[in-house]
């Protein structure tokens, strides 16, 4: 194919608007608004500029903008060694314990502003009945002073979520109303501007300059010079197949927006990512995704396939055999992988028995006290995965009379949940290994360059208050950097090209869509629809997706990198008709790169770390004493090359 | 599956400051057909169902058909939001229907105070760890103590 040129003969020149800050955030979602939180604190007596760039409505923007049932870390009693163990379990022993530690200090103190700021907390009363958020608000304690959460398992806290994120995004624009008002910006808050690429500094290629995006509204370009920025754009979904692959594609587990902007502009710019090999490959009700944590840990139901057998118990011994004792800390991955073992063998379906739980609970209960614990149940999926409610609606199933399927889903890259892909980061203040710490908590390898919640690799299970508190950490020492680096980086690119560079699928679409009489099937271009199924056909047949039951080799992966090398190459010959088309074309250009920093990482990691995650049909162990460690990698943006390798794992936690 | 809009109760948001349902999506999908002045989803393959669009709706024009390659027709689950609570109504195929309501925020909407704490940084304390408000409260923070060899 002949490279691509933007001449703006076909596509008019869109307004330049360039936006000067000092820590600009590139995000919306919990991270971003914890971030701007913070730092407001911190920045404003200063005179600090401080940005915030939304490619959606900050209200109801990221992972958490349909709403959640649940926090999943809040420590509260718990001592902050357990939290570390707990992740380090579930994760498979290799994680960033400074990292973890350092969260789970932390994180308490965003979950009690959240309540201070109107989300309804399950309170447990004297009589340990369980009382919602408002009844809880108004004749029980708040968490801070000492109030009694309901707990659905050591580390999780329920909450009436549907708007959790409307009332995190309210605290969030107010700090940047503040921090507006005292540094006389005409504005600092972009919503629907989509950033798609970090800048450097001209003469320091590993610091933080800028970075340039477009308004997926007006056509504008939008060029933000800044000193310091905080890559917080979430995790990455659609870069495998989807079990369901017409309308319901958009059925995923994470949110469908999760476009793997994180990893690959941090890759772009060298930054060292961690841990891409892994991947998250939630186990959920079939087909609509809906939670499974609080019938598992709050209602005790069981799971068990077609003849009735607990599979993580049947399994253990076979699963042994290669993963010795890590069968018994059974993290999230190995449950996924004894479930699969009966699938394999045809013993599905597996199903969740939610009727035999709640005949359980409701044994000792009034007719009304039932009622109450019907609605708690659903409360759980019309909080956060509503679809789920609409799928039971549609085949006359109520969960409370009749078992349901489970199904380990498509995979997804993540960093905040149970998985912790990422980016390699600088650890905290006053601890920790030397190795980790090369200057300010929460900044990657790149000067000025922070991130956090998915953002940050080695150290998942921060969920949605992590993500907030991980978010106010990396504002903190952005500020710290801040105080430390007063002059201004200066990239090199001319604001003229980088607006042909961004608007290129526009000039395609002008240029060449007459050409054939279906502007869908045209030889010069390809729809960014049709470049992320090519992405997805590929990821899911040679990288382990659910067509192979996550099976994959060095072999496989080998042949997959020919036709993600074309993929790539193909993925500037993308078209977009219009400022929507623009946004979804550039979102499957990061998804293209996170797919890749994926796969790579899995071809460099020699052995099965998380059996139930993906396989490596050629290493299928466990093999600590070669891999009981890190792998990272740094892209050469002008090379397309990738240096994979490892860094050593240190424990901090007995 | 995707949000659908009733032709007959959307009036494209006329004489409101913005569109409602384009203006929350979190994925862009709900876009305003200009020959008719009404709103559709442009891509309902990529919807996640969040209900956004049908929470915000100023005429509760807009509901959503569950995914029709795996979801029966006939169910529905339609949300009514009112200023601290949801009520839900969800009805299924058999005509069953059930009702929930939910409380969804306990301090009025615009009236967050992220100031009530009335804490200021320390600027001398950036580098030590925590936060403004773990300064503030002259909270201490642990560290792990060390491993035993």
């Amino acid at each position: 194919m002949e490279p691509k040129s933007n001449s703006w003969e076909f596509c008019e020149k869109p307004e330049i608007v360039v936006h000067e800050t000092d820590l600009l955030v590139i995000g919306g979602g919990m991270a971003a608004c914890g971030a701007v939180f913070e730092a407001d604190r911190w920045a404003t007596p200063q005179g600090l500029r401080i940005t915030m760039v939304d490619k959606a409505a900050t209200d109801r923007s990221g992972a958490v903008a349909q709403g959640l049932s649940a926090i999943n870390t809040y420590l509260g009693e718990n001592p902050v060694d357990e939290y570390v163990r707990y992740v380090r379990k579930d994760l498979m022993g290799i994680i960033r314990e400074d990292l973890v530690y350092d969260l789970g200090r932390l994180v308490d103190d965003s979950v009690h502003l959240f309540e201070e700021w109107g989300l309804p907390v399950w309170k447990t009363a004297e009589d340990g009945k369980s009382l919602d958020g408002a009844t809880g608000k108004r004749s029980a304690p708040l968490l801070k002073d000492g109030g009694k959460p309901v707990r659905s398992g050591r580390w999780q806290i329920m909450i009436n979520g549907e708007s959790y994120k409307v009332i995190v995004a309210e605290a969030a624009k107010r700090a940047l109303e503040n921090n507006r008002q005292a540094t006389g910006m005409a504005q600092n808050h972009f919503e629907r501007v989509f950033v798609v690429k970090l800048l450097t500094d001209a003469n320091d290629p590993k610091r933080i300059a800028g970075a340039v995006g477009f308004s997926v509204r007006e056509k504008k370009l939008y060029v933000f010079k800044c000193k310091s920025a905080l890559l917080v754009a979430g995790g990455c979904v659609n870069v495998f197949k989807t079990r369901s692959t017409g309308e319901g594609q958009g059925r995923a587990w994470f949110p469908v927006w999760n476009s793997g902007s994180t990893y690959a502009m941090a890759a772009e710019v060298g930054a060292e990512l961690t841990m891409m090999e892994n991947r998250f490959v939630p186990a959920r009700f079939k087909d609509g995704y809906g939670p499974v944590g609080a019938w598992f840990l709050l209602f005790k139901a069981k799971a068990t396939n077609a003849l009735g057998e607990d599979y993580t118990e049947t399994n253990k011994e076979e699963a042994r055999k290669h993963y010795g004792d890590y069968v018994d800390s059974m993290g999230t991955c190995m449950r996924n992988h004894l479930m699969i073992m009966d699938m394999k063998a045809g013993k599905g379906p597996i199903k969740i028995h939610t009727d035999v739980a709640m005949k359980k609970l409701a044994e000792t209960m009034t007719p009304k006290e039932i009622k109450h614990l019907e609605a708690e149940a659903w409360e759980d999926f019309l909080d956060m995965t509503i679809a789920q409610a609409g799928v039971w609606a549609a085949n006359n199933m109520e969960p409370e009379k009749v078992p349901s399927e489970l199904m380990p889903s498509e995979p997804y890259l993540l960093g905040s949940h149970a998985g912790c892909a990422g980016i390699w980061v600088s650890g905290p203040e006053d601890f920790g290994p030397a190795e980790y710490h090369w200057g300010y908590n929460r900044m990657t390898t790149v000067k000025g360059l922070f991130t956090a919640g998915d953002g940050v690799g080695a150290s998942g299970h921060k969920f949605s208050s992590g993500s907030h508190a991980e978010g106010r950490l990396a504002g903190k020492n952005m500020v710290a950097f801040l105080m430390d680096h007063k002059d201004t980086p200066a990239f090199k690119e001319d604001a003229e090209d980088l607006a042909k560079e961004v608007f290129m699928p526009m000039e395609t679409w002008g240029k060449y869509s007459k050409y054939s009489t279906d502007p869908n099937i045209n030889p010069h271009y390809i729809r960014p629809q049709m470049l992320q199924k090519r992405l997805q056909k590929c990821m899911d047949e040679y990288a382990g997706g659910v067509s192979t039951w996550y099976m994959s080799s060095a072999s496989l992966l080998d042949e997959g990198f020919k036709y993600l090398d074309l993929i790539k190459e193909d993925s500037l010959h993308m078209c977009a008709e219009n400022l929507h088309e623009l946004l979804r074309a550039w979102e499957n250009y990061h998804r293209v790169l996170a797919a890749e920093a994926h796969a790579r990482h899995m071809r460099f990691r020699e052995e099965t770390r998380y059996p139930g995650y993906y396989y490596r049909g050629d290493h299928l162990a466990i093999d600590d004493e070669n891999w009981k460690c890190f792998v990272n990698s740094v892209y050469d943006r002008q090379t397309k090359t990738w240096n994979v390798f490892k860094r050593p794992y240190h424990q901090l936690v007995s | 599956m995707p949000s659908y809009v009733i032709a007959e109760k959307c009036d494209g948001c006329m004489g409101r400051e913005k569109t409602a349902c384009m203006y929350i999506c979190p994925h862009d999908l709900m876009a305003l057909d200009p020959a008719t002045r009404k709103g559709y989803n442009q891509e309902p393959e990529q919807c996640w169902e969040c209900y956004n669009c049908v929470k915000i709706c100023p005429q509760q024009a807009i509901e959503v058909r569950a995914y029709a390659d795996f979801a029966p027709l006939g169910g529905s689950v339609i949300p009514m939001m009112a200023s601290d609570s949801i009520m839900w109504t969800v009805k299924f195929r058999n005509g069953n229907l059930k009702r929930f309501k939910f409380p969804v925020r306990t301090v009025p909407a615009g009236s967050v105070d992220i100031f009530a704490d009335g804490a200021q940084a320390d600027l001398a304390k950036i580098k030590q760890p925590g936060f403004y408000s773990h300064h503030a409260r002259g909270d201490e923070l642990p560290v792990p103590p060390p491993l035993k060899s």
